[in-house]
């Protein structure tokens, strides 16, 4: 299932609708990075709130998406990861790396208009 | 509550395992976050299964007694099966470029993880997670 991707400005907002199976998080990985250089955005918003699993093959997508994201001169900011996801993965031993993160879409479209540097990980 | 088994062979079948999993746990009584834990659990080695095995059975089934209740969860492949065990279970230990942390990850969700491989013959686990609320 595609992930519908939004361009708000120069944001793309990617809201996930359902859970991805792993062909689908390539074909969103690749649709996204193409997208940022189609609409030039300087940042995209990755919001997972609808996820209730995020296991290791899921998360080594996110960083590599927020990775691309970077090579090709945006920000990426994940967004919407659920308390019960969030206390799974540290049990598992999953890590963002250094992807920013944000509590909802509000929090990270608000994150958007700061410099990276305003919060530093 | 019956045994329910489901076969796995591509990406869409671990969805499919995790969310069979999570309506079993539902059944079974458990919180949320345990249901997440379970789901999760569930994915990683459905996905190794896929990786390695290419196909496989999971089922589920309720275990314990009116006290103490449980959700078994038994992934069987006829798959190349896996040749050193404790480096399969070590964090960060992968053949297949994937972070590592499926089978230890697995492991560490669950109450119960045992694990019988044979090289050629293939891949049994199987998991337990037991009910805390009762």
């Amino acid at each position: 299932m595609p992930v519908p991707i939004l361009k708000q400005g120069a944001l793309l907002i990617a809201t996930l609708q359902d859970a991805l199976t792993d062909k689908d998080w390539l074909d969103f990985q690749f649709e996204l990075t193409k997208l940022v250089g189609v609409h030039r955005s300087t940042g995209v918003i990755l919001d997972l709130t609808v996820l209730d699993v995020l296991d290791s093959f899921a998360t080594k997508s996110l960083r590599t998406i927020a990775e691309m994201v970077k090579l090709r001169g945006a920000r990426a900011i994940v967004v919407g990861i659920h308390p019960d996801v969030a206390f799974t993965m540290v049990q598992l031993g999953l890590t963002l790396h250094g992807i920013e993160t944000g509590l909802d879409l509000e929090d990270g479209i608000s994150l958007m208009k700061h410099p990276t540097e305003f919060r530093s990980h | 509550m019956q045994e329910i088994r489901i076969p796995i062979c591509s990406d869409t079948d671990i969805v499919a395992a995790r969310k069979l999993g999570r309506e079993m746990g539902t059944k079974l009584g458990f919180s949320s976050s345990e249901l997440t834990l379970i789901a999760t659990a569930i994915s990683e080695i459905a996905r190794n299964m896929v990786t390695y095995a290419h196909d496989g059975v999971i089922s589920f089934a309720a275990v314990g007694t009116t006290n103490k209740r449980g959700l078994l969860i038994v992934a069987e492949d006829k798959g190349p099966g896996i040749a050193d065990l404790s480096l399969a279970l070590q964090d960060g230990y992968s053949t297949s470029k994937s972070l590592g942390l499926g089978l230890p990850g697995a492991k560490r969700l669950m109450d119960e993880f045992e694990i019988d491989s044979k090289p050629g013959v293939g891949t049994v686990i199987k998991m337990i997670k037991w009910n805390r609320r009762q």
